[in-house]
């Protein structure tokens, strides 16, 4: 009865609508925090000045190999550096104001030269370091040895710059050659998985709501199979959702230059997929739970869990291998995957249409233990 | 038209309707009288095809009512105890996705609409969103919803909980209208009041099972004493009579005396006060004050079960 289904479907919308600032909300409050995230992993333009590695630096030596040293370190644009005396280059660690701080000692010129060449011992440069920045400590270290290498091998060898016998041709692999990564596709991919599930959730314990009101009898009352009131469910809130998505990567696309760089099809398929997954969810949440408030706090953990674990927080690729592999069975990581796929990687259609079966497929399966497990009965 | 026999369900131990039965001829309305709790609503509820009953059967213009798209189900229209209408939408737009729910669209639904809208007197205030109506408004307008798809059986789960007087009385005029357009009702009520008003019949449910099922004059036929009629004496020794001797008055059931006052059971109020009233001045008894009391559907109610129907 497409008449029935088509009404239904019209309520649910009308009553989505109806309440202006919830809509708002839903869509104003991915944003804002994409908007925080993208930011924070890299924006647009991937490292800005603000991702620069604080350093601090005390040559107590002040030769010319310590200076020539510290200006190659400050030279360097991945870099912060400020001179400072030890013992606030300490603190300031301590504080977390500076990842690192190097202190030339006194005399480091001379023993480095004599060490280098005669086999003496070797001046101690000492190296303090904030413990929650292992990489970047590590990176520094790397850093610091070759400015001293290339200072100390300019001395010795009369002036003559002595550089690497190679050099490191990088490029970001990302759609296409001189697109720069960006942090915003990623952001807003996850923003929005994030609040669409949550939108699911509302729409299972909404049902459960419902059940308890006068309308739930008079939909049963009325000659309608159980496959049509929850089908209309699923399809208004998979068109709520897919509007949000389009919104969400329309002002990602307006204001952070976020482009649909791969396969469009494969866009719109992951969004579809996504959308109609999500609705389903929110659907099983109606068959298992039993009172709102109890299925609401259940489900709200369930479904941060697996935001979290889908890399809609963080990307994946930074999770620990084990955990990668450990999260493929999760429907979140497929939707970031294809996402990011068919944003800033540039992937075709072929690239993202397992992920797009698979929710599809994970729709369909939420969907039939809905149906199965529903209390049908009103409350 | 509608045809119950031998309900029943269960919820764990607890038999919330024990075997009922009762018919519903065409443009019959049949009370479901009983107290809160006593099965009513899932008897409602199971007929409304909402509930599936542990046993039994409900059969609508002769044939037996079978799943949720049952054709049948057009033939009936449910009036739920709560309010079953979206707030945040207008009259007419519950009224519209009321009648898709049953098909209806275009210029068909339309005319039901304003029809329905008509009956419940809420035409004016159609565009407006139903959260902005009174108690009594919504439960016209749930009356409405239900009416709409022209179902010949009307399902009322008591629906004038919570409304003003008027907004009763005004309810009660459009149930009146419905009946007589032949329309079958069956109606759900723990109000005596609204029973003995609009019902032909009244089924007494308690406890899940069905206690009387007939019309309210044969109803206060069941009742031994049917009609009170209650004199109070001026005080002084030897100014009240003795039962024994009220007792075989003409038309006197039975008489209790206590105090200075004496309560007579009669048949017939009417006929029979005047006999004894004669007989008690007569005697020389100084009546100070005199007072009647119908038999009512709490007095068949009380006699029947033991307790009051607000219980």
């Amino acid at each position: 009865m497409p008449t029935a289904f088509l009404a239904l479907i019209r309520k649910d919308l009308r009553l989505f609508l109806a309440d202006p600032r919830a809509v708002m909300m839903s869509v104003v409050a991915p944003i804002a925090i994409a908007s925080f995230f993208g930011y924070i992993f890299g924006g647009g333009a991937g490292n800005g000045d603000n991702s620069r590695i604080p350093v601090l630096l005390s040559d107590l030596d002040q030769s010319a190999l310590s200076r020539e040293i510290v200006n190659r370190m400050a030279s360097d644009p991945a870099l912060d550096v400020k001179p400072s005396a030890p013992a606030e280059a300490q603190e300031a660690v301590r504080k977390g104001k500076a990842t690192a701080a190097f202190v030339i000692p006194r005399n480091f010129g001379p023993d480095a030269v004599r060490a280098f060449l005669a086999g003496g011992p070797k001046p101690q440069l000492q190296m303090m370091f904030d413990p929650s920045h292992g990489a970047e400590t590590r990176m520094l270290q790397g850093m610091l040895m070759a400015a001293v290498m290339q200072a100390a091998g300019k001395r010795m060898s009369g002036g003559r710059e002595l550089t690497a016998p190679f050099e490191v041709q990088s490029e970001a692999v990302t759609s296409k050659r001189g697109d720069a990564y960006n942090g915003y596709a990623h952001a807003f991919g996850g923003m929005g998985i994030q609040f669409l599930l949550m939108v699911g959730v509302e729409v299972g314990v909404g049902l459960l709501l419902r059940r308890q009101q006068g309308v739930w009898k008079r939909m049963r009352a009325a000659p309608l199979s159980k496959a049509m009131l929850l089908g209309s469910r699923v399809a208004s809130s998979a068109i709520t959702s897919m509007g949000t998505l389009i919104i969400l990567f329309g002002f990602a696309r307006v204001v952070f230059g976020v482009r649909i760089q791969g396969s469009m099809a494969g866009f719109i398929g992951v969004c579809l997929g996504f959308s109609l997954m999500t609705a389903a969810f929110g659907l099983l949440i109606a068959s298992l739970g039993k009172t709102p408030e109890a299925t609401r706090g259940v489900a709200i953990l369930a479904t941060l869990m697996m935001v979290m674990l889908g890399g809609a927080w963080v990307p994946s690729f930074i999770f620990p291998r084990w955990l990668q592999t450990l999260t493929v069975i999760i429907p979140t990581r497929w939707a970031m995957d294809g996402l990011d796929a068919v944003t800033w990687r540039g992937l075709g259609f072929s690239a993202v249409a397992l992920p797009i079966a698979l929710l599809f497929g994970c729709a369909l399966l939420f969907a039939a233990v809905a149906v199965t497990r529903f209390r049908w009965e009103a409350d | 038209m509608l045809e119950v026999s031998g309900l029943r369900k269960s919820y764990g131990e607890v038999a919330a309707v024990a075997g009922v039965s009762f018919r519903a001829g065409k443009g019959e309305t049949i009370g479901l009288l009983g107290p809160n709790g006593a099965g009513k609503t899932t008897t409602v509820s199971m007929i409304a095809g909402l509930v599936r009953p542990d046993a039994g059967e409900v059969r609508i213009a002769g044939r037996a009512l079978r799943g949720d798209t049952d054709p049948a189900k057009r033939s009936m229209g449910l009036v739920p105890q709560d309010i079953g209408l979206y707030e945040e939408m207008s009259a007419r737009e519950n009224l519209h996705l009321f009648g898709a729910l049953y098909g209806m669209e275009g210029a068909q639904l339309k005319l039901a609409m304003d029809e329905a809208l008509d009956l419940v007197g809420l035409k004016d205030r159609s565009r407006e969103p139903v959260k902005g109506f009174s108690g009594g408004m919504k439960r016209r307008l749930n009356l409405a919803a239900a009416v709409l798809h022209g179902p010949d059986l009307l399902l009322l789960d008591e629906p004038t909980v919570g409304v003003d007087p008027q907004s009763r009385n005004a309810i009660f005029e459009n149930l009146e209208a419905l009946k007589k357009r032949g329309k079958t009702l069956l109606y759900t009520t723990h109000y005596m009041e609204e029973a003995e008003r609009l019902c032909d019949r009244l089924v007494i449910i308690d406890h899940g099972k069905i206690i009387a099922d007939d019309t309210l004059q044969a109803l206060n036929r069941m009742v031994p004493a049917r009609n009170l009629l209650t004199v109070e004496f001026e005080d002084g020794a030897g100014n009240v009579p003795r039962a024994q001797d009220v007792a075989q008055l003409p038309g006197v059931e039975s008489a209790e005396v206590q105090g200075a006052s004496a309560r007579i059971a009669v048949r017939n109020l009417a006929e029979d006060s005047a006999g004894i009233l004669q007989w008690l001045v007569q005697q020389g008894y100084r009546v100070q004050h005199l007072s009647s009391e119908r038999a009512s559907l709490e007095t068949v109610f009380l006699t029947l079960t033991g307790r009051s129907l607000r219980d």
